[in-house]
């Protein structure tokens, strides 16, 4: 009669034919044990535990291929044809992550390049303007000598070329740095990927737990609770940027926050 | 003015040293850990740390704190420009002795504000 309780607590992950099953056979075995049929009655009970070994393994099975699926699942689909050669070749979480690294690594400096190669175009259009400015100032408080004239006239010639030139090339810089930008969609789609494979795995994962809680109930099996040895996440060592930090009250929620509690030490 | 950039991220090391030559601050160094920067500032003569917390090898607290326990280190100018943002973080960086506390993502005012704010403090 132990068993049968089990199954009972089992219902929800057995299929409807199983319990369809075990009901007309638990329904003979009474009918066969009240007209005191005891030898019929041990083969319905034969037939139970059969019952219930076979949606063992088929749930077992089922686990294993649904778990299989989502490992194979995992390998880059190669139909996606514009995905860069790169990520064909990759067939681990780890390795898709260290791309995104590598992704966001590679936009960041080339994005820095191009912002250190304006710069100085930047301020030397700057400066010269400035000049220029004080220069026509004088001219238009008319104190200028016909020399100087023709010095300042040559230069704003100069400058007007350069200004050409540097402003376009400035222009490059800004839309390559646009360009530079596409890593977004690209380690977004990766990540997405990895975050997928992550809840698969996770809820095939729980129903192994929960496949496995059964196995345990119905064989009696008691497990000692292994000791979680693994090193505690330490706030000495740093624990990295934090995930929903407004939601959570010993974190602070940016600089003025910093800025309040180091002034309220004293700071 | 010789500073002394270190983070585990060369992109934020490059970030950081763009600002501060921005604020005129040219002569800068980078270390990506404690374990390399702590040589580099007991050989180095260098006059202002800003230091990341979070990295492999020796975090910036214990880099802190080394700087702090050395005679000839302690009283150098530490900026911590870090992502850890827990109220007893930035307790115990206080604690150890940092002069600043800057928290990631930044923008260039405020770094150059806390930067300001520091030297202005030891002058």
């Amino acid at each position: 009669m132990g068993s049968m309780s089990k199954h009972e607590t089992d219902h929800q992950g057995l299929d409807a034919e199983v319990t369809d099953k075990l009901k007309a056979q638990a329904t003979q075995l009474v009918d066969q044990l009240n007209a005191g049929d005891y030898a019929g009655a041990m083969t319905v009970i034969n037939d139970l535990s059969e019952v219930r070994d076979q949606s063992l393994y088929k749930e077992v099975g089922r686990l294993t291929r649904s778990l299989h699926e989502a490992i194979r699942n995992f390998q880059i689909d190669p139909r996606n044809a514009e995905q860069s050669e790169a990520l064909s070749k990759m067939t681990d979480a780890s390795d898709r992550l260290e791309y995104v690294v590598q992704m966001t690594s590679k936009a960041a400096n080339r994005t820095m390049d191009l912002v250190e190669d304006a710069m100085p175009r930047a301020s030397a259009m700057r400066d010269e303007a400035a000049e220029l400015r004080d220069e026509w100032q004088r001219l238009r408080r008319r104190e200028m000598k016909p020399a100087e004239f023709r010095a300042l006239h040559a230069r704003i010639d100069t400058f007007f070329v350069s200004l050409n030139a540097d402003a376009s090339a400035t222009y490059d810089n800004l839309s390559e740095i646009l360009l530079a930008q596409d890593f977004q969609d690209l380690t977004g789609q990766v990540i997405q990927k990895v975050t997928a494979l992550v809840k698969e795995v996770e809820e095939h994962l729980l129903s192994l737990v929960v496949m496995a809680s059964h196995v345990d109930q119905i064989t009696g099996t008691v497990h000692e609770t292994p000791v979680d040895d693994r090193e505690p996440e330490s706030a000495e060592q740093g624990v990295g940027p934090q995930i929903k930090a407004s939601e959570r009250e010993d974190v602070v929620s940016g600089q003025d926050d910093v800025d309040d509690l180091l002034s309220s030490l004293g700071f | 003015m010789k500073i002394l950039i270190v983070d585990d991220f060369s992109t934020m090391r490059r970030i950081i040293k763009n600002l501060l030559r921005d604020l005129g601050f040219t002569n800068a160094d980078e270390a990506d850990d404690g374990n390399t920067a702590l040589p580099m500032l007991k050989s180095g003569k260098y006059d202002f740390l800003v230091t990341d917390w979070n990295m492999p090898g020796m975090s910036g607290l214990d880099l802190l704190k080394e700087v702090r326990a050395d005679d000839n280190l302690k009283t150098l100018p530490v900026l911590m420009v870090t992502a850890e943002a827990k109220r007893d973080q930035i307790v115990a960086a206080a604690q150890a002795g940092v002069n600043g506390y800057v928290v990631k993502p930044f923008t260039a005012a405020v770094l150059k504000e806390k930067i300001e704010k520091i030297f202005e403090r030891i002058q």
